[in-house]
């Protein structure tokens, strides 16, 4: 079982290669929307990579309102 | 389709359609790759009376309010019907907005009832914003898990009445439900919407883009949005239509729904539009030189056969692959919400995809003007649906003015908010806020705004006063939030951002601290809510004698300003 650490690091490496960033440029406090400029539809592809990676699946709603990586790790943990 | 002149009430027309198209399909609901459910119009009926029963057992009767906080799924329409059938005003809320909102709207609205899911249903419990609606005595919530803490609410499955509940008549005049258009933070916008208006809009919708039993129609926008409500239920139902909901947005499912379900209409914003358009120019682009030659030549034959109007088994014929990958009887791609640029709807329509270009506003009950595609426009947002009057008020030299409506299908008024009636409604008028001119042909061309807000890509009404409490306490003189449009005026309706005006108190500096609070409550916000950048201004606001900000005022004493150096980006 990953703990919550390991889990937003792999969220912040899966993240950092999806959009093809310098490594170690994201941090977990970081608002993907401004951080990545990205909009609502581009968060919910990143969702799909993620729920392939970590073989969950993620309702909609899960995310809802969710905009830094921290509490997107913790949604996903709690899935895990 | 039925004939809506004979019905008073939005509820009287589905119950009747239910009988009519009993055994056509209405409802398909999709989980990803998962088909959930699907019902018959019978089945449909079948689900709803139950519910409808144990509301009446209950004490839900005519007049009384009740809300829907949900996602797209049958449920929603489930109950919708239910409150209808009872004699009830719906007032559909955005799910996506915050418990704290939700809750300040539930009470503005005096709804009694609230209908929702279990996800949902989990932060609204415990916000702390529950204790100020008080007026809301019954939740029933879908979905929740068997051993859940429902938090007083009570499972909407097991809320089933027996025999046969009693239909309650309505009047054409009665309200049918309350939109909210805005007013989240601010002054709520409850746009009261009569069963007239929904009658009249829909016989208009259907006149151009018919429903017929077979036609389905791909739900995407959310229900309580106008749009959806309309053309997402009650148009597709009372011509014994089918709606196919996903529980997903993600594109990929999007994409895919398209062939699987035959859809046969969809309504979009620009955001999904172009993000559509995306990713086909991405596969188009990857086409070898060879391919991608031939497709070029049959997009340019396409193009030339389709200029003055549709021809839809031709474009399926010529650009087979494009067509099947919409599932083949795509009719129309119906846009709306926001402003759609023109290349974008230019770039479907030379696919051989109708794009059906519109605008609207909840006040006006959904649907303004619409493209009829006779012949097809993308710089215009198309002609007054039948039964539509538009003028253009104090038009400019260029013909340029306020585009006021006058029709059965708009609202009756603001909830609870006489003065705000008068100043939108004037001799019959809606004053819609909006710069617009009519052409010659009669196309509207819309080319900016008079009123202080924005629409973002996702069709979201941003009005900045709704905004101002989350920089509330900013260590600041006085601050205020504006549309950079409503400052410096552009003939544009893309690309609309927000403003923070900050007035710092004598010696203070704009430094790092304060920065970082004001980004801080920023982030607080929902990402399309927020403010772009901050405009110093070291003159005291104009105000009224109870201190209101004179916004107008303020406003044309920062377009003195240079907006490009004046807006320090967030």
């Amino acid at each position: 079982m990953r703990t919550l650490e390991q889990t937003t690091q792999e969220v912040l490496d899966l993240a950092t290669k999806h959009f093809q960033l310098p490594a170690g440029s994201l941090a977990p406090e970081d608002d993907f929307f401004k951080k990545l400029g990205i909009d609502s539809l581009q968060t919910l592809e990143l969702l799909s990579r993620l729920e392939n990676h970590f073989a969950i699946e993620l309702p909609d709603y899960e995310v809802q309102g969710v905009s830094d990586f921290k509490t997107l790790a913790e949604r996903i943990q709690s899935r895990l | 389709m039925l004939d809506l002149s004979q019905y008073q009430s939005v509820g009287e027309a589905l119950r009747e359609a239910l009988e009519r198209f009993s055994k056509e399909v209405c409802l398909i609901e999709a989980d990803r790759e998962r088909e959930k459910d699907r019902l018959t119009f019978a089945e449909f009926k079948k689900r709803a009376l139950p519910l409808a029963k144990a509301l009446q057992e209950a004490g839900f009767s005519e007049g009384d309010r009740a809300s829907i906080i949900m996602t797209n799924q049958s449920k929603w329409l489930i109950s919708a019907y239910a409150i209808f059938f009872c004699g009830g005003v719906l007032v559909p809320l955005d799910y996506k907005l915050t418990p704290e909102e939700q809750w300040q709207l539930l009470r503005h609205s005096g709804a009694t009832l609230l209908i929702t899911e279990y996800p949902i249903w989990r932060q609204l419990s415990v916000s702390v914003g529950r204790a100020a609606a008080a007026n809301v005595k019954t939740v029933l919530v879908t979905e929740a898990p068997a051993n859940a803490d429902l938090a007083g609410a009570q499972r909407w499955e097991e809320f089933r009445g027996e025999g046969e509940p009693r239909f309650v008549p309505r009047r054409r005049s009665d309200t049918a439900s309350i939109v909210y258009s805005s007013g989240t933070g601010g002054r709520p916008k409850g746009c009261m919407m009569t069963h007239e208006n929904y009658l009249e809009q829909c016989v208009a919708l259907t006149s151009i883009y018919p429903f017929w039993p077979g036609v389905r129609y791909l739900s995407i926008l959310p229900t309580n949005h106008a749009i959806d409500f309309m053309v997402g239920f009650f148009g597709p139902f009372t011509c014994g239509a089918a709606v196919v909901h996903l529980r997903t947005l993600r594109p990929e499912y999007v994409r895919e729904a398209f062939p699987k379900y035959k859809i046969t209409y969809v309504s979009l914003v620009p955001l999904v539009l172009k993000n559509l358009q995306k990713g086909l120019q991405a596969r188009f682009d990857a086409l070898p030189p060879g391919k991608r030659k031939v497709f070029n030549a049959l997009v340019a034959i396409n193009k030339a056969l389709t200029k003055s109007r549709p021809r839809l088994g031709l474009s399926r014929l010529l650009l087979k692959q494009v067509h099947e990958a919409f599932g083949g009887e795509l009719l129309a791609i119906i846009v709306g919400g926001a402003f759609t640029e023109p290349q974008t709807l230019q770039f479907f329509y030379d696919l051989g995809i109708p794009v059906a270009n519109g605008y609207g506003l909840t006040e006006a009950g959904t649907a303004i003007t619409v493209n009829d595609l006779k012949p097809f426009r993308a710089d215009t947002v198309g002609k007054p649906l039948p039964g539509m009057e538009v003028c253009i008020l104090n038009p400019a030299p260029d013909g340029v003015g306020e585009v006021a409506v006058r029709s059965k299908t708009v609202m009756s008024g603001y909830l609870n908010d006489p003065e705000l009636t008068a100043e939108t409604i004037v001799d019959g008028w809606l004053m819609t806020g909006d710069l617009g001119k009519l052409d010659e042909t009669g196309h509207l061309q819309l080319s900016g705004r008079k009123k202080n807000m924005i629409v973002t890509e996702e069709g979201k009404n941003i009005y900045p006063e709704d905004i101002e409490k989350t920089f509330e306490s900013l260590p600041v003189k006085e601050f205020c939030v504006f549309a950079a449009n409503y400052i410096w005026p552009k003939r544009s309706m893309t690309g609309e951002q927000l403003v923070l005006v900050l007035h710092l108190d004598q010696e203070q500096q704009y430094d790092e601290q304060l920065h970082r609070d004001v980004t801080v409550r920023n982030q607080r916000l929902l990402n399309y809510k927020r403010v772009h950048g901050v405009i110093l201004f070291d003159e005291d606001f104009p105000r009224t004698a109870s201190l209101k900000i004179k916004r107008n005022e303020l406003a044309a004493r920062l377009a003195k300003l240079d907006s490009a150096a004046a807006i320090r980006p967030l």
